[in-house]
C-alpha cells in the first residue's frame, strides 16, 4: 500500500442519514475508521447500529450525506463488486445450512471463481487461523457448536482478504466461556490481520476488550466517538449510564 | 367372476388405460412445473403481483373439475382432441400447488441467511440457485407431490371427454351398473395415486434433509 493510500480513510461515513417511512434509523451520522482500527459501534437495539452497517455494504444507501469505502462513494461503486471486498459476521455466522463448513467458508472464492486448489488451500488455511481442525471441513453447520459455527461465519469473511470486516452482533448468541475466548482469539487475529474493523455490539465489555475506539449510538445519533482509553472516564450521561449498568454488583 | 379374474382377464386393457392415465398426469405435472415454478419464483422478486397470481390459481381450484373439463369442450383449438383438453385442465389445477408451494418456501428461507449471501456479495441469480432454491426444494417438492396425486384422482374425469385413461372403466362401469367395471378403474388409480404420494414423498424428505442435516 502506498503511502496516499495508507492515508486514507478505509470506510468513511460523512453525515449520512438514513430515512424509512419519514423515521429517521441513522441521522447525520459521521464516523471515519482507517485501515487497521477497529471501531466498536456501542448501543441498544434499534440505535441504529445494523443500519449503519448496512449502509456501508450498500444493502442500503444514504437518504442524505455520503459513505465512502476506500475512498469512493458507495453509490459510485458495484454493489456487487463492494461486498465482496467487505468481510461480514452476524449472530451465529448465518451459514448456509445445505454447504459443507469447506463450501461455506469457499463462498467467495467460489463466485470470484478461484482455481479449485487455490480454494482448497485457502479453506485448509482458515480454519487453522480461526482455530478449527481441519477435519470439520466436510460437516454441516447443524452438527457444530455455536462457538465452532461462529468461527466459520468469521472464516468465511476472511476467505478472500477482505480490506473491511463488518461484524453484526457476531458472538451474541454464544456462552460466556466460548464468547470469551473467541474475543480473545478476535482481537490476537486483528493485530495480526490489520483490517478496517467495525463491530457492532451493545456489550461494553466487549466493546472495551476489542475496541480501539468506541463509538456510542442512540436513537440513530452518534452521542460519543473516543479512544478506548478514554471512555470508561466520560462524563457524558449515556456513557455514565452504560459503566454503571455494567458495573452494577460489582465491587468498584 | 371374482374382481381379481375380471382385472386378469381384462389386464390389457387395464394396463393400457393405466399407461394412458399416467400419460395424461405425467405430460400435465410437467407443465405445471413448467408455469408453476418460475411464476412461483416471480412472485417473491416482484410482491406486488403474488395477490393476483395465486388468486387467480386459486380461483382455478374452485371451478368444479366436471364444469371445467366441460368448458373446455367449446375451446376451439383444443375442443378437437380429448386429451389435450384434459392435459390443459390438470395443468391448471396442478398450477396452485406448485405457485403456492415455491413462493412459500423461497419466503421462508431464513432471512439471515439470505441476507449474509447477499451481503458476502452474490447476485440475485446466485442467490436464487445456490441459496434460496435448494432450501426451498423440499416445500416444492411437496408441492409437486400433492399436484400430482390430486391430478390423478381428476384425471378419472377425463374420460367424460374422450380423453382415456383409467377413468374409462369407471364411466363404462357407471353406464352399465357394473360394479367390477367401476373398481377396475377405481382401484388402479386409487394405488396409483398411492405409490406417487409414497415414491415422491421419499424424494420429498430427501430434499428437505437438504438443510436440517443434523
Amino acid at each position: 500500500m502506498d503511502a496516499a493510500a495508507a492515508r486514507q480513510p478505509a470506510i468513511e461515513i460523512d453525515h449520512a442519514s438514513f430515512r424509512l417511512n419519514g423515521r429517521a434509523l441513522v441521522h447525520d451520522l459521521a464516523l471515519t475508521v482507517t485501515q487497521g482500527e477497529t471501531l466498536v459501534l456501542l448501543g441498544r437495539s434499534g440505535s441504529g447500529k445494523t443500519t449503519t452497517l448496512k449502509l456501508i455494504n450498500r444493502l442500503l444507501e444514504p437518504s442524505a450525506g455520503e459513505v465512502r469505502v476506500s475512498g469512493r462513494r458507495t453509490a459510485e461503486w458495484d454493489p456487487i463488486r463492494l461486498r465482496r471486498g467487505i468481510g461480514y459476521v452476524i449472530q451465529d455466522g448465518g451459514l448456509f445450512p445445505h454447504f459443507t463448513v469447506e463450501r461455506n467458508i469457499a463462498l467467495v472464492p467460489q463466485i470470484e471463481k478461484w482455481p479449485l486448489e487455490r480454494t482448497r488451500a485457502r479453506v485448509q488455511e482458515l480454519l487453522g487461523l480461526v482455530g478449527l481442525s481441519a477435519d470439520l471441513a466436510s460437516r454441516y453447520p447443524q452438527q457444530l457448536s455455536g462457538g465452532q459455527r461462529q468461527r466459520v461465519g468469521v472464516a468465511r469473511a476472511l476467505a478472500a482478504d477482505p480490506p473491511i470486516l463488518l461484524l453484526d452482533e457476531a458472538f451474541g448468541a454464544l456462552d460466556p466461556i466460548t464468547r470469551a475466548e473467541i474475543q480473545k482469539e478476535f482481537r490476537a487475529l486483528q493485530q495480526r490481520l490489520k483490517k478496517a474493523v467495525i463491530f457492532v455490539t451493545h456489550d461494553l465489555r466487549e466493546a472495551l476488550l476489542l475496541g480501539d475506539r468506541i463509538a456510542l449510538m442512540e436513537e440513530g445519533r452518534l452521542v460519543v466517538n473516543l479512544p478506548v482509553a478514554e471512555f470508561a472516564t466520560s462524563g457524558e450521561p449515556l456513557v455514565r449510564a452504560y459503566v454503571e449498568a455494567f458495573s452494577g454488583g460489582e465491587a468498584r | 367372476m371374482s374382481f381379481w379374474d375380471f382385472l386378469i382377464a381384462h389386464r390389457q386393457e387395464v394396463l393400457s388405460l393405466t399407461v394412458e392415465h399416467m400419460t395424461l398426469v405425467g405430460v400435465s405435472i410437467f407443465f405445471a412445473v413448467l408455469i408453476g415454478i418460475p411464476l412461483g419464483i416471480l412472485i417473491t422478486r416482484v410482491p406486488r403481483l403474488s395477490k393476483a397470481v395465486l388468486g387467480s390459481a386459486n380461483v382455478i381450484q374452485t371451478i368444479p373439475s366436471l364444469a371445467l373439463f366441460g368448458f373446455l369442450l367449446f375451446a376451439p383449438w383444443i375442443g378437437a382432441r380429448g386429451a389435450r383438453m384434459a392435459i390443459l385442465a390438470l395443468t391448471l389445477y396442478a398450477l396452485l400447488p406448485l405457485i403456492r408451494n415455491t413462493y412459500a418456501g423461497i419466503r421462508n428461507v431464513d432471512p439471515a441467511v439470505v441476507e449474509a449471501g447477499r451481503a458476502m456479495g452474490m447476485t440475485d441469480r446466485q442467490l436464487l440457485w445456490q441459496v434460496e432454491l435448494p432450501l426451498a426444494s423440499g416445500v416444492i417438492m411437496a408441492g409437486i407431490r400433492v399436484a400430482t396425486v390430486v391430478s390423478i384422482g381428476l384425471a378419472t374425469i377425463a374420460a367424460a371427454i374422450g380423453a382415456g385413461g383409467l377413468g374409462e372403466f369407471i364411466f363404462r362401469g357407471l353406464s352399465m351398473v357394473n360394479t367390477q367395471l367401476i373398481l377396475a378403474g377405481a382401484v388402479p388409480a386409487a394405488v396409483l395415486a398411492l405409490l406417487a404420494d409414497v415414491g415422491l414423498g421419499a424424494l420429498e424428505r430427501r430434499l428437505g434433509a437438504l438443510k436440517g442435516r443434523a
